[in-house]
């Protein structure tokens, strides 16, 4: 074939500070989207746990829709379809900030809250409803027992999904790259359009992936060993 | 909405055949068709080579399927446009590129579902047949295989709805599925994206929450059937939610 | 026909059985029995080696069940083995999981093969579940139908693991007389049980087993009566309470 590697060219001067942008890009898009989804998992749940039957019904349709749906699609929506809907004066307001940054967080965070929700959920619903009983009956408030007693044991319960999910945002935040997010996905084609080292360049944006991922599991292994569910 | 389902509806049902390639929706749910029966056999020997006898092919199918773990749908949909082509001998179609991508990817996933519930059946069942006389292969062909799949069938539904879902990938490789014929829609529409990409997500919602619906329906029904065998105390496998 | 010698095996520092030295001669049934974790469990299970061993041999009519050489499948074909939890395939029915073994792994012909475990069937008294599944079965139903389907191999040793412990009361009796049945036609048998009523019947030889060892070999009359071994003393004291 008369192929030459050359890494060299992908991990140095200019593709290198693309790389890294790339790489930051894909960081801050996974954190913010972690949190707004965990964060929000968390609502959901209290709002699901409220008794409310049209509350409980909007989270279930909720958690239905961003199960089923592409995430792709979702993103497509929000980037294409919202702006829209929304008021001029918000749509400015996210023009002149990064709104394709802002949508991609936007529907990573809600597609995965509905996920953690869930997840949390059934780490609720495993714990005996004797263990309520014996916080309430120590004395202990219905938050004072949420806090203490079932939310620590609901989290044990959940790590095991919780880690799993926190891998699968942190992969598909890869889908940014489709309203022009500059990830880390996005960036390795761009450096392949310059250089046409197409083997070189996703060779290096999978090591980055896997070494993130092994990490994220290797993380998550070591919490699930030392907070085990019984 | 109706109107933009009357006028572009056959567009988006089924691309520009007989125009061009088949496309759309039909072609979303053909790939994903063709990726799941394709996957099939190699998940099947993944899973047998990840709980194997033999370190080797432990070692081959855990760094397989741990690879595949941790790497994104859309990368390996790159390396496949990009290196299909190159192994097959002669350039590839978008549709064909997909497909390729999927079975790779999904192999491993559906191998970890297809070796949990191989797991989950009694050791006692492998010894059973094994003391018949019956060999390893034909062990797992004629009594493990057909009792973990018939236990895992509600997860290989939930896994055939996250095939779908991953067919949307297509959109960024061109391929004419069913979001991507949307797009086309919408970029010729130009002021109608609501109405489009409503239309798209409202579709998706129907078709997937139907399937996962029946996923959870097959699920309570295998459960039932199985708590009543003698001896033993059944798990039923949790269904996992689709991954996007 | 069944021949341990110098068995042992052991896992790290764990001693499951210690040169073990022992026969079951054609046509004589030998009960295990002993404390839980004495070895005879594994004992009977390094003779189809589901337990492999570390040292010494084990030979069925003549033929070593650890050699190299050997086809462990055609060996296992030819020894009988009845589980304490049934191990019935569950998705084919009754009938199907007794002329599977014929079938697949002999080559008999189906119709052949339906006569037989009809035959086998209507022995263990249980014709009329031919087409159920095992999941509808009793317990001593179940383990009925494993020893029709383990007899449908024409094994000439039949080992049992325990075949009523799993079985509540009242169930106990209809395996144990099938077991008897067998005796009394001749079949060489090695069973592990609890059941030292059925023993002292039926049992032409008793092994008392502790710590990985065969500590007595007795008829079960004597076993019974006067055990010699103080550790054998204590075991059938505190089976009488």
């Amino acid at each position: 074939m008369g192929y030459h590697l050359d890494f060299a060219s992908v991990l140095t001067g200019q593709h290198l500070s693309w790389l890294v942008r790339g790489i930051a890009v894909t960081a801050e898009l996974s954190i913010a989207s972690w949190l707004l989804a965990f964060g929000l998992a968390v609502i959901l749940v209290l709002i699901r746990m409220s008794g409310l039957r049209p509350a409980e019904w909007f989270v279930g349709l909720y958690v239905e829709y961003h199960q089923n749906v592409p995430l792709l699609v979702q993103v497509l929506f929000w980037y294409f379809a919202v702006p829209e809907l929304l008021p001029q004066k918000a749509t400015i307001w996210i023009n002149e900030r990064d709104s394709e940054l802002i949508f991609a967080i936007i529907a990573l965070g809600l597609c995965f809250s509905a996920y953690m929700s869930e997840a949390l959920r059934s780490g609720i619903r495993a714990i005996p409803k004797t263990q309520f009983e014996a916080g309430r009956v120590l004395g202990l408030s219905y938050l004072g027992t949420m806090r203490y007693i079932i939310v620590p044991q609901a989290v044990k319960i959940s790590a095991p999904p919780l880690v799993n999910y926190s891998l699968l945002l942190f992969k598909n935040s890869s889908l940014a790259m489709a309203i022009g997010v500059h990830e880390l996905t996005y960036q390795s084609r761009l450096i392949e359009n310059d250089t046409f080292r197409t083997f070189e360049v996703f060779t290096v944006a999978t090591v980055i992936y896997l070494s993130i991922s092994f990490l994220i599991m290797w993380v998550g292994e070591r919490f699930e060993r030392r907070a085990p569910a019984h | 909405m109706w109107d933009i389902m009357r006028d572009q509806g056959v567009l988006l049902l089924i691309g520009q055949y007989p125009n061009g390639p088949l496309g759309g929706l039909v072609a979303t749910v053909l790939l994903a068709i063709l990726g799941l029966a394709l996957s099939f056999p190699c998940a099947i020997l993944l899973a047998l080579g990840r709980i194997s006898p033999y370190r080797a092919f432990r070692s081959i199918s855990s760094a397989i399927v741990q690879t595949m773990r941790g790497t994104p749908l859309l990368l390996v949909i790159f390396w496949s446009y990009f290196f299909l082509p190159l192994v097959i001998g002669h350039a590839v179609s978008g549709f064909t590129t997909m497909v390729g991508a999927l079975v790779i990817y999904e192999s491993s996933y559906l191998a970890e579902v297809l070796r949990s519930g191989i797991e989950a059946l009694p050791k006692g069942q492998v010894e059973a047949a094994r003391s018949l006389g019956l060999s390893y292969w034909r062990t797992n062909y004629l009594i493990i295989l057909p009792q973990a799949l018939f236990n895992t069938l509600p997860s290989l539904l939930g896994q055939f709805v996250s095939i779908i879902k991953e067919t949307s990938l297509g959109y960024v490789i061109s391929v004419n599925e069913f979001t991507f014929a949307a797009a086309q829609v919408n970029s010729v529409l130009l002021t109608k994206p609501v109405q489009v990409f409503s239309i798209l997500a409202i579709t998706y919602f129907l078709l997937c929450s139907s399937l996962t619906q029946t996923a959870r329906w097959l699920e309570g029904r295998i459960a039932r059937r199985r708590s009543g065998q003698v001896g033993r105390v059944v798990k039923v496998m949790p269904l996992p939610e689709p991954a996007p | 026909m069944i021949r341990f010698e110098k068995v042992s095996k052991w896992y790290g520092s764990y001693r499951a059985l210690t040169h073990v030295d022992a026969q079951v001669e054609t046509g004589q049934m030998v009960v295990l029995c002993g404390p839980s974790g004495s070895g005879k469990t594994t004992l009977i299970r390094t003779v189809n080696r589901l337990e492999p061993i570390e040292q010494g041999r084990i030979t069925v009519n003549g033929e070593d069940v650890n050699s190299p050489g050997s086809s462990i499948n055609r060996l296992r074909s030819n020894i009988g083995f009845v589980f304490q939890q049934f191990n019935l395939f569950p998705h084919m029915t009754v009938l199907q999981n007794i002329i599977f073994g014929p079938m697949k792994i002999r080559g008999m012909a189906q119709k052949l093969a339906i006569e037989k475990a009809e035959g086998l069937l209507d022995r263990v008294g249980l014709l009329a579940k031919a087409e159920v599944f095992p999941e509808q079965l009793s317990g001593g139903q179940a383990q009925r139908v494993a020893i029709a389907r383990a007899l449908a191999m024409d094994p000439p040793v039949l080992l049992f693991d325990e075949p009523t412990s799993a079985l509540d009361p009242e169930m106990v009796g209809e395996v144990l007389s099938v077991m008897k049945g067998l005796t009394r036609e001749g079949m060489t048998m090695m069973c592990v049980t609890h059941e030292m009523g059925f023993a002292r019947e039926v049992a032409d030889q008793v092994w008392f087993m502790d710590k990985g060892q065969i500590l007595e070999r007795a008829a079960p009359s004597d076993f019974f009566s006067r055990p010699i071994h103080l550790r054998a003393q204590r075991f059938l004291t505190d089976l009488a309470h």
